[in-house]
């Protein structure tokens, strides 16, 4: 019978039947990070138990460290026990920890692929729900509790009810200008923030045929605001071109077996899903978010909804939208002052989107009215770019060149927004309060974009301000 | 591992209406800088409850309905569509139980959220979106009346009212049976474990 890439991994990594009708599932891959995991270590320690299979747990730091500070102990103690805290659990329990003395640590969505530890057929988990990320790759891969962190640790299993597939093809070549953002946060505002609940999305059609490992990244990334757990696409040629000479991928030995192995969960021609879903690839615009929910966006030459065109449920989040983000229904957003420019984060710091933007921004200057930043998602990615002469560019147009981390896209380190500041932000979520400023304000959309608000102090339409 | 089964939740219930209500909303990062749960129950809320200026805003949280409920430590939270939506943070059902809250009824459920809440002992229960509507109403309109949430019977009622609702089956199976923290189930997998460990034929870290 022919099944989807969800259905093979499922079936390949299920242990057996709970008595309360879960299935216990075989994580092959945990990835832990500082902030969701300390309190699973305690409850470890608590019930008396071991990490089962500690080898197939890797850890990094990311939420909490600073960007701007890279000696220790930093200014903020409360960040320096949370490092040290995972120091301290990863080496009393036999973990590979890619701390930030090592060159390799980063935003964790980001150290998976880099050491190619995130590889195709396999079962992901991690404590942040933006663990889709590592489905580019077609893996089933999915954020957890902090419980649920234990639970992994201490038997490698978690208990779980498989999901329905929502098949999302789009077919067709993307207009220049118009990116992998775009298109997830095209594909959130119409099926909802809500509309994935209950369903892992395979990604799929000529256009992310022709993405790279990266573009499908960002697209992943984001499945979780689109309310679905998990996202994949099948593994290809260029998903294997991706792993292959990675530290962790399969040596030479055994690297035509794996290929083929990798490429037999792909979803078979002819499966059934349980929706279908299909989009043109021409019908996408640069798109930016007006409110306080990544689906509430519109296309950069469109207005904002005007409040009498909503549904009441959609009306009333609206109107708390435009209340949060002092904008105006039925206005262009175009044209929207910007106080802040953030280029980063698990959606879109990785060298792509770094070097995208860096061929745009040669000769041109920051406005004097905005703080600009870079955060390289990693410190591979980093060094990559400093190699290439990126740093350069982006620091003589006026953006600040910082150490890698998840940084302002939420906030736990100093990176923040301050008062309603508004800020033009490549992260994924745009909910009030979420960049560190409780009336701050946040715009999402791509790279370019965040770029062009950088130059012209507003939100503006990247294509006229670089002649895309 | 022994666990209360938990068949029903009998108590005052706090309406927070909105749609969408993220876990930065219910628990913003800067409370996520600590190694343990412990006191995050008073943060519940904390912006949405406390303007910029330290003054108190209104906000159902800052009732003395919703203090009542963190004097009894038992409450039922009454909530609208696709709730706890967002970050995967299990720091946001902690606050809320830490504060008082042990059950929610709504109208949907992000999964993270509804797993880790469930995985506290807490049942997140849907009801029909007019159903929902006419909770709410029941709930703003008779503060006093102990709502209850009927795990078992999978009901929600309230004085004469008595509201159909609904929780995936596994769910409602784990909590009326003392089974809601599925460690036990898990660790006893282990020989099972290993052969499915041993019959993938990849392992990461080598």
């Amino acid at each position: 019978m022919a099944k989807t890439l969800f259905q093979k991994v499922w079936e390949a990594h299920t242990v057996r039947k709970l008595p309360n009708g879960q299935t216990q599932l075989f994580i092959g891959t945990h990835l832990i990070h500082e902030v969701t995991s300390p309190q699973a270590f305690g409850m470890l320690r608590d019930l008396g138990l071991k990490v089962k299979y500690p080898q197939r747990t890797f850890a990094t730091v990311d939420h909490i460290v600073p960007t701007n500070e890279l000696k220790e102990p930093y200014s903020d103690p409360i960040a320096q026990e949370m490092i040290e805290a995972l120091r301290k659990n990863t080496k009393d329990y036999g973990i590979r920890f890619f701390d930030t003395t090592t060159g390799t640590q980063g935003i964790v969505h980001m150290v998976g692929p880099e050491q190619g530890i995130t590889q195709p057929g396999t079962t992901i988990a991690c404590g942040d729900s933006h663990t889709a990320t590592h489905g580019a790759f077609g893996a089933i891969a999915f954020g957890i509790g902090t419980t649920q962190v234990r639970d992994v640790l201490a038997t490698q299993t978690l208990a779980l009810s498989p999901l329905k597939v929502r098949r999302i093809e789009v077919n067709g070549k993307l207009a220049p200008g118009v990116y992998a953002k775009d298109v997830i946060l095209h594909i959130i505002r119409v099926l909802g923030v809500n509309g994935g609940i209950g369903y892992a999305y395979e990604y799929a059609g000529t256009t992310f045929d022709g993405f790279s490992l990266e573009e499908r990244m960002t697209v992943c990334n984001m499945s979780i605001e689109g309310g679905a757990r998990c996202g994949y696409v099948n593994p290809d040629q260029k998903t294997f071109d991706y792993i292959k000479g990675k530290p962790y991928a399969p040596k030479a030995a055994d690297w035509d077996a794996a290929v083929a192995r990798w490429a037999s969960f792909a979803s078979d021609a002819g499966c059934q899903y349980d929706d279908i879903k299909v989009f043109k690839a021409e019908d996408i615009r640069p798109t930016v978010t007006w409110g306080i929910t990544p689906g509430q966006a519109v296309f950069i030459d469109e207005k904002m909804p005007a409040l009498e065109t909503l549904n009441a449920a959609d009306r009333q989040t609206a109107e708390d939208a435009y209340a949060h983000m002092k904008l105006a229904p039925n206005t262009p957003i175009k044209g929207t002052k910007v106080d802040v420019c953030f280029l980063g984060s698990c959606t879109n710091g990785r060298i792509s989107d770094l070097r995208e933007v860096a061929k745009y921004l040669k000769g041109r200057k920051v406005s004097p009215s905005v703080k600009a930043i870079v955060v390289p998602g990693s410190q591979l990615t980093a060094i990559q770019a400093v190699h290439e002469g990126l740093d350069k560019i982006y620091i003589e147009a006026g953006f600040e060149w910082r150490g890698a981390g998840c940084s302002m896209c939420l906030a736990m380190n100093p990176d923040k927004l301050v008062g309603d500041q508004l800020c033009a932000s490549s992260s994924n979520r745009n909910f009030k309060g979420r960049q560190g400023s409780q009336t701050g304000r946040t715009v999402l959309m791509s790279p370019l974009m965040v770029a062009a608000a950088a130059i012209t102090g507003q939100v503006t339409d990247a294509r006229e301000v670089f002649k895309v | 591992m022994s666990l209360a089964k938990i068949t029903q939740v009998k108590a005052l219930a706090l309406a927070v209406p909105g749609d969408d209500i993220d876990t930065d909303r219910i628990i913003p990062a800067r409370f996520l800088r600590c190694v343990t749960f412990d006191g995050l129950g008073e943060h519940a809320f904390r912006d949405e409850r406390t303007g910029p200026d330290g003054k108190e805003r209104p906000h159902p949280m800052n009732s003395a309905q919703a203090a009542r409920i963190a004097a009894a430590k038992q409450g039922v939270m009454v909530v609208g569509f696709n709730f706890g939506c967002g970050s995967s943070r299990e720091h946001a059902p902690q606050s809320l139980w830490r504060y008082g809250f042990t059950a929610f009824v709504g109208g949907s459920f992000a999964e993270i959220f509804f797993g880790n809440s469930t995985t506290l002992g807490v049942p997140c229960l849907t009801l029909s979106k007019e159903d929902l509507a006419e909770c709410d109403a029941f709930v703003r309109a008779n503060p006093d009346v102990e709502v209850t949430v009927d795990v078992e019977k999978l009901t929600v009622s309230a004085g004469a009212k008595t509201w159909k609702a609904g929780i995936a089956a596994s769910a409602r199976d784990g909590l009326v049976n003392g089974k809601w923290d599925p460690i036990a189930d898990l660790l006893e997998g282990t020989d099972a474990v290993a052969k499915t460990a041993g019959g993938l034929a990849y392992v990461a870290g080598k």
